[in-house]
């Protein structure tokens, strides 16, 4: 159920696991939850002081139980991503997508796409699309 | 090449290595020893995705490690020697020349007591870490470069909550 709803409905159906660096995961998706009231359809996974191969039973396990095939990492390199790209190699199906920021985990928050994959590589886009600069150039 | 830091992680590479100290150290290259990744062709190609493109990874056993590092040791380009675990460092240290011994990761497992946030051992892990040292390796617990480098034997007189 949404934080920002405060109603009685059902649990939402996980649509993807968030995983990343220290508080990353929960940080996204209280903020996903705060502005879309969807946050419960993300899952936030919490590495902290995880081995790797604790890492990727942990994502092989949150998958199975909750039948999200799409996870979102924060960096390419870091050792969540690693992780999952075993578990999807293991599993033999997912998508992952590294370098999620907020533009992105709420474009798929958002959308109605059945095909969450397909959600995942639209948000993905999004995302990338998300990032400006501003100010005066040296 | 040169070394400037011999690092035990358990996670390989990953954001620490590579951003924590890969950028401020301005490293080139990673050497990673690791027997099981030494013959995985996929997990190889899984770490040099993990890296940016200016900065190479090469992979070796323990075995094939130990002599090379010499020449890794003498060019001017910075590199780092990581492994995955406290034996395949003891075999660096033993016949590749290894002096100081980072300890950044060593995580959670069942069996493990916790030291530091990021440092889990058992009791056969700390008298391996012990060992580094009796052979002239001077041991050091440090995650990231900001943080203080926690000598061996406060690192195994810490404990700390999980």
């Amino acid at each position: 159920m949404s934080e920002a709803d405060g109603g009685t409905a059902a649990p939402a159906v996980k649509r993807a696991l968030v995983a990343g660096h220290a508080d990353f995961a929960f940080g996204l998706v209280s903020a996903v939850d705060l502005i879309t009231g969807r946050g419960d359809t993300l899952l936030p996974i919490q590495v902290k002081g995880l081995c790797g191969d604790d890492i990727q039973q942990l994502l092989r396990d949150s998958m199975l139980a909750s039948g999200a095939r799409v996870i979102f990492t924060d960096l390419q390199a870091g050792s969540c991503t690693m992780a999952a790209r075993k578990v999807l190699r293991e599993l033999g199906e997912g998508t992952l997508v590294a370098g999620a920021n907020l533009p992105m985990l709420l474009d798929f928050a958002m959308s109605s796409d059945p095909d969450a994959a397909a959600a995942a590589r639209q948000a993905a886009e999004r995302g990338r699309a998300a990032v400006s600069v501003h100010g005066a150039t040296t | 090449m040169t070394i400037v830091l011999n690092r035990i992680d358990d996670r390989l590479i990953h954001g620490q290595v590579v951003v924590g100290w890969g950028q401020p150290l301005d490293v080139k290259f990673i050497v990673l020893v690791d027997d099981a990744v030494a013959e995985s062709d996929w997990e190889q190609e899984l770490y040099r995705m993990g890296v940016p493109p200016e900065m190479e990874v090469r992979f070796h056993s323990a075995a094939a490690a130990a002599p090379l590092l010499d020449a890794y040791r003498t060019g001017a380009r910075p590199g780092i020697l990581l492994t995955g675990d406290i034996a395949t460092m003891r075999r660096l240290v033993e016949q590749g020349g290894v002096r100081d011994v980072n300890v950044g990761g060593i995580h959670h497992r069942a069996g493990r007591t916790q030291h530091l946030r990021y440092v889990f051992l058992t009791l056969e892990e700390e008298d391996a870490l012990r060992g580094l040292a009796a052979l002239g390796a001077v041991v050091t617990a440090q995650d990231v470069p900001g943080a203080r480098a926690v000598p061996l034997e406060e690192l195994l007189a810490t404990r700390e909550d999980a």
